[in-house]
């Protein structure tokens, strides 16, 4: 067994998929000299030809990419910050996105854009701190917001290898995650399909991306009174429905930890998709930021919006309590 | 690259530099950002800052040429221009503190600082996002028959953001007043200038049909003239103009670089870069005697500047989305 970190297993993954096939290239601000440390000895590895640092210019690159996918390459894109989503916005969910469908199946456009530390990364404030995955979701891109580094591993090796244009979160509180693997066992891991990291019967925990480890911990916590189920999606879109319908009809509540905004967030959809079609024996929680969440600067406030392993425990309690019986 | 349009009349305010003022300013900022750095490597700066340094005369020789009444917009690398400006050290120290006595009441921090009260429409974290910002309150300006300027700072990596481009093509078609101040540092973080920029950055202005001007970015009295004489350009209503400044950052991209260390510059190149040194070129223009008097007043005022930060209270967790909207609208809590 090998102690791999999630940063490593992101660098990891993009080395073997440059060994793998030719075709994978990387873009981005900075890679070459690896800021964000993802990229880190590519150029030495694999040249200059395929690692290719970018003028501050995202949506020209971003663009580029989705050319250069529809002639033959797989580019990854390394974004240094989530916000820069935005500038490349209409590039991703306008073009990329569409022309699939737009030419009637004539072309794929195999990209993927790879954000390293999303969400807060504390003290970055209003302009670097966003978590934007729900947006992607929304729109119906493919998304992948992985927890722990094997999965990381997987996720972003599937998404290179994947057809369509995938947007993997890396999330800030996620990237200083250790876990002992077996190298030779890294394998990619399908978009679609969750994992649950944890067993339980009372209380379904649906979490996402570094929320995992604060679900985890919080069940163990409540492990005398409710015993917590913790779900981890691994990919927003596809959602895998089937493995959360399933935990359901063991445990019957359910609890979201997301790090969206309140208001059209992934939470939301994941509650009223369960109020719909699942076995629900009382109403759901979600913790999330609040709507429309900026976040400020100051230590104290930027930690205020972002959901808590306090405001989880005291939801989880309170949808335990409550409705009929299993 | 000198261009005839650059050669009009200077505006009043900028004829004669005032040495020991402009020596001031550069050594405010030396010092503050040292004084920074210290603050963030004590845990006191949550996050880190994007050091100014080695880029003080920029700052300095701009504003000294403005009048109080114009505006500014700044950057990530943001804390002299803001200073140059006229906002308070102490205050300014404070918000990147994460207090509520900063200018920001802590909501901003190093990438946000701003003052509405004397012309400082705010720091960016975006790269080229503030020009179109400036380029919008100038216009503004000219609409309520003011003849305030504009200037708006980036670095050599924003000139190759398409909106910067966009907003050079509709502030030349609008003769908006507006300057446009280039901080050629010679890097984009780790990215070579050479290694990003075709053709030129003054040819980028001058593509549409912006006059461009290189100019001496170390020697805070060669910036100040530049300055003088692009402001007011701009205020006779005869458009924007772009200054490259050339000029050396001597500190890290970000303070994460400290313990990082990606290598992208030898300790060779750093050293020649720094052989020309603002605060040395312009404090040569004084006697010694009264550059001892500044830098003692100096530390005065920094000794101040942290004991206010440090001395003020942090926000209150409970108004964390306080400001969000103009009428105050609350939004919705993260959970029911
Ligand atoms: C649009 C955008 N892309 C990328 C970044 C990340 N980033 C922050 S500063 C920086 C380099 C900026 O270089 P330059 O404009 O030359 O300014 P300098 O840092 O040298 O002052 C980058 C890439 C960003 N903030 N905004
Ligand atoms: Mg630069």
């Amino acid at each position: 067994m090998t102690v791999l970190s999630y940063l490593k297993a992101l660098n990891r993954a993009i080395a073997d998929e440059m060994q793998r096939d030719p075709a994978v290239c990387v873009f981005g601000e900075d890679v070459r000299a690896a800021v964000t440390n993802v990229t880190a000895g590519l150029v030495k590895r694999f040249g200059d030809a395929r690692v290719l640092d970018m003028p501050i210019s995202e949506q020209a690159f971003t663009g580029i990419a989705t050319g250069a996918a529809m002639s033959g390459m797989r580019p990854l894109i390394e974004y240094q910050i989530p916000a820069l989503l935005f500038l490349a916005f209409e590039q991703i969910v306008n073009q990329a996105h569409k022309f699939s469908l737009m030419t009637g199946g004539q072309v794929s456009v195999p990209v993927t854009y790879l954000i390293p530390s999303s969400g807060s990364r504390d003290g970055w404030a209003g302009q670097h701190s966003d978590h934007p995955y729900s947006l992607f979701a929304h729109i119906g891109v493919k998304t992948a917001v992985p927890a722990t580094p094997a999965d990381a591993y997987g996720l972003l090796a599937t998404a290179i290898r994947d057809d369509d244009p995938v947007v993997v979160f890396a999330p800030a509180g996620a990237m200083g995650r250790r876990e002992d693997v077996d190298l030779s066992q890294l394998a990619p891991v399908p978009l679609g399909v969750g994992r649950v990291h944890r067993v339980g019967t009372d209380v379904t925990v649906v979490a996402i991306g570094h929320l995992v480890q604060a679900a985890l911990e919080v069940a163990e916590e409540l492990a005398e009174t409710v015993d917590v189920e913790v779900f981890d999606p691994r990919t927003l879109h596809p959602f895998d429905w089937q493995g959360l319908a399933e935990s359901l009809e063991r445990t019957g509540r359910l609890v979201v930890i997301d790090d969206s905004n309140r208001s059209c967030g992934i939470g939301g959809e994941i509650l009223a998709t369960a109020a719909e079609e699942m076995h629900l024996v009382a109403p759901p929680k979600r913790v999330t930021r609040p709507d429309g969440a900026v976040l400020p600067f100051a230590e104290g406030l930027d930690r205020a919006l972002q959901p808590t392993r306090e405001q989880l425990r005291t939801a989880i309690q309170a949808v335990a309590k409550n409705g009929g019986a299993r | 690259m000198a261009d005839p349009a650059l050669s009009g009349p200077a505006s009043p305010s900028s004829q004669k530099p005032d040495s020991a003022a402009l020596y001031r300013t550069v050594r405010l900022i030396r010092r503050f950002e040292e004084r920074a750095v210290e603050l963030v490597h004590d845990g006191q700066i949550f996050g880190g800052i994007h050091p100014y340094t080695g880029q003080e005369a920029v700052a300095a020789g701009t504003c000294a040429a403005l009048r109080p009444d114009d505006l500014i917009t700044s950057t990530h690398r943001g804390h002299g221009h803001v200073l140059a400006k006229g906002a308070d050290p102490a205050r300014m120290m404070a918000e990147i503190a994460g207090r509520t006595t900063g200018l920001n009441a802590g909501r901003g921090g190093s990438m946000h600082a701003a003052d509405f009260g004397i012309g400082i429409l705010g720091a960016n974290a975006i790269v080229g996002a503030a020009a179109p910002i400036a380029t919008g309150a100038a216009w503004a300006a000219r609409c309520a028959g003011s003849d305030r300027v504009v200037m708006t700072y980036f670095g050599d990596g924003a000139v190759s953001q398409g909106v910067v481009l966009e907003t050079f093509n509709l502030a030349a078609l609008w003769r908006a007043p507006v300057v446009f101040v280039c901080e050629n540092n010679g890097f984009a973080t780790t990215t070579r200038t050479d290694d990003a920029v075709a053709g030129s950055i003054t040819g980028r202005a001058e593509a549409f049909g912006i006059p461009a001007a290189r100019v001496d970015g170390m020697d805070p009295e060669a910036v100040f003239a530049a300055a003088g004489t692009a402001i007011a350009r701009a205020r006779r209503s005869e458009g924007p103009t772009l200054l490259e400044c050339v000029t050396y950052r001597y500190d890290a991209h970000h303070t994460w670089e400290h313990a990082a260390r990606p290598r992208y510059r030898t300790p060779e190149e750093v050293d020649l870069g720094r052989s020309r040194d603002p605060l040395e070129i312009q404090g040569a223009r004084l006697p010694e005697a009264r550059r001892a008097q500044i830098d003692a007043e100096i530390e005065a005022v920094l000794e101040e500047a942290v004991r206010f930060a440090l001395d003020s209270p942090h926000p209150d967790p409970a108004t964390a989305l306080d400001y969000l909207y103009a009428d105050g609208t609350q939004a919705r809590a993260g959970v029911a």
